[in-house]
């Protein structure tokens, strides 16, 4: 399997928040300054560190967001109840306020835009995240594989890009199946005319899987992005849907 | 260099808790791996040591929890940030598992079900320093956490604790693992932060 190694030191370097979005109402993204910052492989992440008057300093991971840009580095933040770092960068950071990053990170849970094989994707709640930089990359690399988005979020409220993943879907070929966990859809949200059913209330299950996912004939490079029991349940789906456990790539959040 | 985020004040110090630099204090479990969970089987599992020479040593389930066992209670590092205080493993001590085995190695490739490796000095699994861990907290080890048996590096980041063991191969010069391959530290102290090769 091909892999990307990463090179040389990782230095920590200073951001600068540009600009702000509000994506859901508790997840935000956050377009970052960072001179100096090479770019990066989509699904890779970054290191975060604020620091407080004190000298006090926490740190976590962030996936990045973005298509890779020179300079430019853009994350989206789900805020987490409890979260130190979370709550700040998605409730207090303004345009102008600095702290530093370190990465990109993970060279494994990472999509070479040359990958030839159809691509397979599946998201739970803010595991949207990598995977949205996949899909920004291969529209910026004019990519025509086919791609396939399974997304699962508690609401439709809760779902993060959601206009611009239907503007993707209509000018490239992506497509993306909704999953709804705790409500079930309004009708508006169903697409016109979809060739298939593309908007399920409940889990994610082998029928849905078997409904939407590129069979294991295909060959899809697949990605797997959430919180843990999301990641295990859909990864043993796709294994016993017949999909070789060396083409599954995931990424967990968040204890068991 | 540093700089001061404005308004950010950080909750509490994690209560006086000496952790690694960079950590931070979590109470639940996270699960961080690389692929799907493989299915391992008690009764078809083994466990094999291979030296420098080519000879190896194997033992299946039975024999391997035949071995006398020790509780072990222990912090552990993620390098995602995460330090969790006090874990409860019982497993058997690598001491145990190299007792008898002739060898001159240095070093360690730690092999798993699934394909994943991960290398280390030999010294660091030696002398009460690591074991091969079958439960966690009195309960079977699960399969999301390493089960049914994982290796337990407690004074390493936690990917040197392979989820999935089955065998370690014993090296007279060092090789690179799965994540080190990856840029990630060849030794990965977290008292010394060393998360990324150069650290």
């Amino acid at each position: 399997m091909a892999r990307a190694a990463v090179p040389g030191r990782l230095s920590w370097r200073v951001a600068t928040v540009k600009e702000t979005r509000d994506e859901t109402a508790t997840a935000r993204t956050l377009l970052l300054d960072v001179p100096g910052w090479p770019g990066h492989l989509p699904g890779q992440h970054v290191a975060v560190k604020l620091t407080a008057p004190d000298g006090y300093a926490a740190q976590r991971d962030y996936s990045i967001a973005g298509a890779p840009e020179d300079g430019r580095l853009e994350l989206t933040v789900q805020r987490q109840d409890d979260g130190e770092v979370s709550s700040y960068l998605a409730g207090v950071a303004e345009p102008g306020d600095q702290f530093e990053v370190r990465g990109p990170i993970g060279g494994w849970f990472a999509w070479p835009p040359a990958d030839p094989r159809p691509l397979l994707l599946l998201a739970g709640g803010s595991g949207i995240v990598p995977l949205m930089s996949m899909i920004r990359t291969h529209a910026q690399a004019n990519s025509q594989v086919p791609v396939r988005l399974i997304y699962s979020a508690r609401t439709p409220a809760d779902v993060i890009y959601a206009t611009e993943l239907a503007e993707r879907e209509r000018v490239s070929p992506l497509t993306v199946t909704h999953l709804y966990t705790r409500t079930a859809p309004v009708t508006a949200v169903i697409p016109p005319a979809p060739p298939a059913p593309r908007v399920f209330a409940g889990r994610l299950n082998a029928k849905v899987l078997a409904a939407t996912a590129f069979p294991p004939s295909a060959n899809p490079a697949i990605f797997v992005c959430g919180p843990s029991g999301f990641v295990e349940t859909a990864s043993a789906l796709l294994v016993a849907a017949g999909h070789p456990p060396g083409t599954i790539k995931t990424e967990r959040f968040g204890p068991t | 260099m540093s700089v001061v985020s404005r308004g950010f004040r950080g909750r509490g110090r994690d209560g006086g808790v000496k952790l690694p630099p960079g950590q931070y204090l979590e109470h639940g479990f996270p699960v961080l791996q690389a692929g799907p969970t493989p299915p391992v089987n008690t009764a078809t599992w083994s466990f094999t040591v291979t030296t420098e020479a080519g000879d190896t040593s194997r033992l299946d389930w039975r024999q391997f929890t035949a071995l006398p066992a020790e509780d072990i209670t222990v912090d552990i590092h993620c390098v995602t940030q995460w330090s969790k205080l006090g874990t409860g493993w019982r497993g058997v001590s690598v001491d145990t598992l190299l007792d008898g085995i002739a060898t001159s190695a240095a070093y360690v490739m730690a092999r798993s079900y699934g394909g994943y490796t991960t290398n280390m000095p030999l010294a660091d699994l030696r002398d009460g320093k690591a074991w091969v861990a079958y439960e966690y907290e009195g309960r079977p080890l699960p399969p999301e956490h390493g089960g049914p048996a994982r290796l337990l590096v407690p004074h390493l980041y936690f990917w040197k604790s392979a989820k999935w063991v089955t065998g370690l191969d014993l090296m007279p010069h060092d090789r690179h693992g799965f994540w080190e391959e990856l840029g990630y530290h060849d030794y990965g102290d977290p008292w010394r932060e060393q998360r990324y090769q150069g650290d």
